[in-house]
């Protein structure tokens, strides 16, 4: 079993990779999907479905299960691996009513006590008309509200990609904790590379630019910390090893809290990022 | 994160008409003004601007609303006099130094005369104070980065601590790219502040207008205890183009408007701007302590 001590938030030799590959490898076919995790990290996994309004939507994976001894709430994007099970998954594109439908399970789990973990990879909310129609923008709101003021702790774990507001709608934690290949960014490099400079190929500037990587993000205070991958999907068992302990760990520090401090821990958190200096 | 081509201005067909060389060559023309006329992009009818602007920027034919100047729209809307900004004088830095960014921000402070993409502070609506935010589609689209996301969160963090109510319009292109991640951030941070207002058993009233999209629509715009919007106003999380461009089919027409919103719920009502300062106050006074004694 490998342990890396807190202090060590990353191993710094990897960190002079470009953007770009980071990237390419948290899309990269093969690539441990929320159910992967689910599978090496929680026993006794049971699954819930639906939102109580619309329907249940496949994208995210909820239910609740055991992390060592400790009863824990999990959500899960799932992209699929085959892609008969990525069309069902809508690649990991989240409708309003995933986002209800995780709302709904982290409000069971503050009801029972329960610390949620959060397994977050998707290249963004669903863009479609019926998103829209069901309120895509309303759906991510309420759970930064409602997740803000949650009386559980919660870990969200970034584990391939982080796409914007569709991220950001599973994210607001005690802990936000992110693997190395990792990213999280407020638009695609893709998407952003078009819209300034109007040429999708310079997608790799604006992967740069951006900076998305899960070395940029623990700099800028959004991530504490990163965990360092195997090369290949195969040996992934020594990161499910060494999250098992620090997933742990992290909940039953935080358990540890007052619920107020729980919270304003967390709101402290979010607050301090662009906060200005100087004001009263 | 910004949409394209949400901010362009409908096209003015008198233009080109105006522009067009003069056959034969022979008597000269009366020069017309660029901007005397305005044609209406709904009821396609040719205004005066100068009518336009005296009805609020709304067509005096069809009721279509224009976008309008943010300084207009708070002298409009509270009462003379009362307006007191906070905070007017916070401007972005380039936090993760992105390539250009600088030269925007000076071009938009140059062209809009404003500091950034909100506008805060404190005023009265028919008597009754109140905090208050409007975003300027004028700076870099209304877009939101960590200056905006500041002000915003001090305004709800000042009125939480003042017993204020909260009215704010919104019209944003969405997260600021050109600030990264920090800009995403911002969203997790207004709303936790929005949060704190609510449970302390604040009144927010959040007023939607043309455009407003992207992470400000899932984040502060869509978190009022009450969401109105004007009517016709473009409102959604993603862009239309992006929309389209992911499912390739044309949209239907008034998709993601203000009266396809409160269609599917998303919208108590719809106030027309002229109404909208009587509406407010209105509520302020249902809201207000006194009465409830």
């Amino acid at each position: 079993m490998i342990s890396i001590p807190e202090e060590y938030p990353y191993e710094a030799e990897t960190s002079a990779v470009p953007a770009h590959k980071r990237v390419a490898a948290s899309r990269a076919k093969g690539r441990p999907t929320g159910r992967d995790y689910i599978d090496n990290l929680i026993s006794d996994f049971m699954e819930f479905h639906g939102d109580r309004t619309v329907g249940d939507d496949e994208a995210v994976i909820t239910g609740i299960g055991k992390l060592k001894n400790m009863p824990v709430t999990v959500i899960a994007i799932e992209k699929g691996h085959s892609t008969k099970e990525k069309l069902k998954r809508n690649f990991g594109a989240m409708h309003p009513e995933g986002y209800r439908k995780a709302l709904r399970q982290m409000k069971l789990a503050e009801k029972f006590g329960r610390p949620v973990l959060c397994i977050v990879d998707t290249a963004g909310a669903y863009c479609g008309i019926e998103a829209e129609e069901r309120g895509q923008g309303q759906a991510i709101a309420k759970n930064l509200m409602e997740m803000m003021v949650l009386k559980t702790p919660i870990i969200s774990l970034f584990i391939g990609e982080g796409g914007s507001g569709g991220a950001l709608g599973l994210a607001i934690a005690d802990r936000v904790w992110m693997l190395e290949n990792s990213y999280y960014s407020v638009i695609s490099p893709e998407g952003c590379a078009s819209i300034l400079w109007k040429d999708a190929g310079k997608m790799k500037e604006a992967a740069q630019s951006l900076r998305l990587t899960a070395q940029d993000l623990y700099e800028l205070g959004v991530t504490e910390r990163v965990i360092s991958e195997p090369d290949s999907p195969k040996e992934f068992k020594r990161v499910y090893y060494l999250l098992e302990d620090a997933l742990y760990d992290g909940f039953s520090k935080s358990r540890a809290l007052s619920v107020e401090e729980l919270l304003n821990r967390r709101y402290e958190k979010f607050r301090k990022i662009g906060r200005i200096q100087g004001l009263e | 994160m910004l949409k394209k081509g949400l901010f362009q201005k409908p096209q003015n067909r008198l233009e080109d008409f105006t522009k067009a060389p003069v056959k034969g060559g022979g008597r000269r023309q009366p020069e017309i003004p660029d901007n005397m006329f305005v044609s209406c992009p709904s009821c396609r009818e040719m205004l005066l601007s100068k009518d336009v602007n005296e009805n609020g920027r709304v067509c005096i034919k069809c009721g279509h609303h224009f976008r309008i100047n943010v300084r207009d729209r708070i002298a409009a809307l509270l009462d003379a006099g009362s307006f007191e900004e906070l905070w007017g004088d916070l401007t972005s830095e380039n936090p993760i130094s992105f390539p250009g960014y600088e030269k925007k921000l000076e071009d938009s402070k140059r062209a809009s005369g404003e500091n950034e993409a909100v506008i805060c502070g404190t005023g009265c609506i028919g008597g009754f104070s109140t905090a208050v935010f409007f975003m300027n589609g004028d700076f870099m689209m209304g877009s939101m980065g960590t200056v905006v996301g500041e002000k915003i969160t001090l305004l709800f963090e000042y009125a939480t601590a003042k017993g204020l109510p909260v009215i704010g319009y919104t019209v944003s292109g969405g997260a600021r790219m050109q600030e990264g991640i920090l800009s995403l951030m911002q969203m997790a941070k207004t709303s936790g502040a929005v949060m704190r207002h609510s449970q302390a058993g604040g009144l927010y009233i959040v007023v939607l207008t043309d455009p407003t999209t992207g992470g400000v629509t899932a984040s502060f715009a869509t978190e009022g205890d009450i969401v109105l919007a004007e009517p016709g106003a473009l409102i959604g999380f993603a862009g239309p183009r992006v929309i389209e461009q992911t499912i390739r089919q044309k949209l239907p027409a008034g998709f993601q408007r203000a009266e396809f919103l409160l269609e599917k719920g998303f919208v108590d009502a719809i106030v027309s701007r002229k109404d909208q300062r009587s509406y407010l106050s209105k509520l302020l006074e249902l809201h207000s302590k006194e009465v409830l004694i």
